[in-house]
């Protein structure tokens, strides 16, 4: 490893240092989580209002009609895959440095995921029809379409939400455990539960870790089919600006671009609310900012080839459509991904900015933005900017529903965020440990 | 007539006697894991609060089954996104953008898709059935709350009449404590 943690980094001083996120976190977390439910009040009245007056009150106009909903649904899905990658992709690589970040993107994985999953559901209208999306027949025995990319979306979507989930479940069980052992009250009991008899003995462990590696290794490709099978909703149609065999590893670094930015702006506040700094160091920050950078570059790279594409290529259409986009109405749409996403993460070449937290954190917000932008000028300018409608009307503007549910969709994901990271173990217990040194005779703390 | 609650004789299996070792360092454990294989001991079970190779090399035990469970769960996966896709094509066949009515390289997603769903939730099922059967063989038997957190330990299942010998093998080998279950 880079960095030998401290000598008082022990495992007894793990344990501690990580159960105490589950003490009294203070004011600074309540206010925190009063202004996530307040997002989310936002939210849900907005729903309410799409509820009972229909779709005429999001933005929509001919022929935009996938707009912030869905540009919402790949943003929030693609948040969701740094997670798997921290924790499955590095692990198979014996990544020392992922034990103790990657419980927060795990759980960042899921609650991203949930949060995702809620948009085709408000995009689709009549939400009490969202059955229909499950496949059996219907009444005159038709069954879904299986060449359809939207019904490839669902079970990839499905699979990713169920196996992220059992993943992180997985991890913590062991830390359940821990915690247990040191709990009292309600909360010994609540834990004895969860932790479904954890012992750490050598059964136990033989079976967890192949278990793990093979849990691991479904991960791995599944995180890189989700995002390919969430492009090809869009590469799959003729659209000019969707219609690309780019897309698949164009929006797979996209993803793993926002998520890693995202897990960089959770875990600066976890760190200093938990007071994690010894566990969660800045050789992490730089590690994941190092990650940021590649996969930013890779982003960067694709719009090259996207518009080059366009321009070589020499389909009239195409190129009205890269035309349109850097130059049309959406302009400031376009430039604002092109700053946030081509052009700062070049401010992480700079070890300076790489190693101060500050400086991450606001260069990952800017990603975060970007990287809405990013999906709102594939989804809602490709389609403003269509060619092949002669009577378009591309005056396209989000409503106030649009924005509102967009906010509670923020502060849905940061409500179960925060009550996860003070309920349970917001760092892993048992990996931190691993990476540790072992306690050795003749040597009194570490060797 | 007593009634016996089967959930009871699965989760809580009557108490093994025994001896309890608290190691403070892995090499004390692992050195005693030594002696006792040495002196013939085989079902005792050894605590860790994380998962160390040293520890496995030492009991040195076959590759957990649970790989079975994921290869049979991965592959009935696959089997099952093949016929739902297949069967449901076929069932009410309608040509769509000209491509043959079962048209296999749209439907490997979907076999792809349920290949990991199923691979995982066997795997899943795999680890806790595996260390369920586990359980049951040892019994219920002796812990301590700081195997969780730094302390390693080592319980061997013994008649009263071993139980001094191996209390004094323990000790020998660096334990901390030893206590009689």
């Amino acid at each position: 490893m880079a960095d030998t943690p401290p000598a008082r980094v022990t495992y007894d001083f793990v344990t501690r240092a990580i159960a105490r996120t589950l003490g009294n976190p203070g004011k600074g977390y309540f206010a925190l989580l009063a202004a996530a439910v307040a997002l989310l009040g936002v939210g849900i009245t907005c729903l309410l209002f799409l509820l009972r007056y229909g779709l005429g009150l999001a933005g929509y106009s001919h022929p935009v009609y996938w707009a912030v909903y869905i540009t919402c649904f790949v943003f929030w899905v693609g948040i969701a895959h740094s997670g798997t990658l921290i924790s499955a992709i590095l692990f198979l690589f014996r990544s020392g440095w992922r034990t103790a970040v990657y419980r927060t993107a795990e759980a960042m994985t899921v609650f991203a995921v949930m949060t995702a999953g809620l948009f085709p559901l408000i995009h689709i209208g009549r939400q009490w029809y969202f059955y229909w999306l499950i496949p059996y027949p219907n009444e005159r025995g038709l069954w879904p379409n299986f060449k359809s990319p939207l019904i490839w979306d669902e079970f990839a979507i499905g699979t990713y939400f169920t196996v992220s989930t059992v993943f992180l479940i997985m991890g913590l069980i062991p830390d359940i455990a821990a915690v247990r052992d040191l709990a009292t009250g309600w909360r010994k009991k609540l834990y004895a539960i969860t932790a479904v008899g954890w012992r750490g003995t050598n059964e136990q462990w033989r079976h967890y870790t192949r278990g793990y590696l093979y849990l691991a290794a479904l991960a791995t490709p599944l995180v890189l089919s989700v995002h390919s099978v969430v492009s090809w909703d869009f590469a799959m149609a003729l659209v000019p600006g969707w219609h690309a065999t780019l897309f698949a590893p164009y929006f797979v670094a996209g993803a793993i671009y926002s998520g890693v930015a995202m897990v960089i702006t959770l875990l600066v506040p976890i760190r200093k609310l938990f007071h994690l700094e010894e566990i969660i160091t800045i050789h992490h920050f730089e590690n994941l900012a190092k990650l940021c950078l590649l996969t930013g570059l890779i982003v960067s790279m694709s719009y090259c080839t996207e518009n080059f594409t366009a321009w070589f290529g020499g389909n009239p259409h195409e190129r009205a459509a890269f035309w349109y986009r850097a130059f049309g109405p959406f302009w400031w749409a376009s430039w604002t991904m092109n700053i946030c996403n081509g052009l700062l993460p070049w401010l992480l070449w700079s070890k300076k900015v790489r190693t101060s937290v500050v400086a991450l954190f606001v260069v990952s917000i800017f990603v975060n933005v970007g990287m809405w932008f990013e999906r709102f000028v594939i989804i809602v300018v490709s389609l403003a900017g269509e060619p092949f409608e002669r009577f378009a009307n591309a005056t396209y503007n989000p409503t106030w529903a649009d924005w509102g549910i967009m906010a509670g969709s923020f502060g849905w994901f940061f409500m179960w965020f925060l009550l996860f990271v003070k309920n349970f173990p917001a760092v892993s217990i048992s990996e931190v440990k691993e990476v540790l040194p072992a306690p050795r005779r003749g040597k009194a703390v570490a060797a | 007539m007593k009634l016996v609650n089967p959930l009871t004789a699965i989760f809580h299996p009557p108490p093994t006697p025994g001896v309890l070792g608290v190691f403070g360092h892995l090499d004390a454990a692992l050195e005693a894991i030594r002696q006792l294989r040495k002196g013939g001991h085989t079902d005792f079970t050894v605590y860790s609060p994380v998962p160390r190779h040293e520890l496995e090399d030492a009991l040195d035990q076959p590759v957990s089954p649970v790989r079975m469970f994921t290869l049979i769960g991965g592959i009935a996966g696959c089997a099952i996104g093949a016929w739902l896709t297949l069967y449901m094509s076929y069932d009410w066949p309608i040509v769509l953008g000209g491509k043959p009515i079962g048209s296999i390289p749209p439907y490997v997603v979907i076999m792809f898709e349920m290949t990991v769903l199923f691979g995982a939730l066997s795997t899943i099922l795999g680890i806790a059935f595996n260390a369920l059967f586990a359980a049951r063989r040892l019994g219920t038997v002796a812990y301590d709350a700081r195997f969780t957190n730094d302390k390693f330990g080592i319980f061997v299942p013994s008649e009263s009449a071993r139980q001094s010998q191996v209390e004094s093998l323990l000790r020998g080998a660096g334990a901390e404590e030893v206590r009689r279950a």
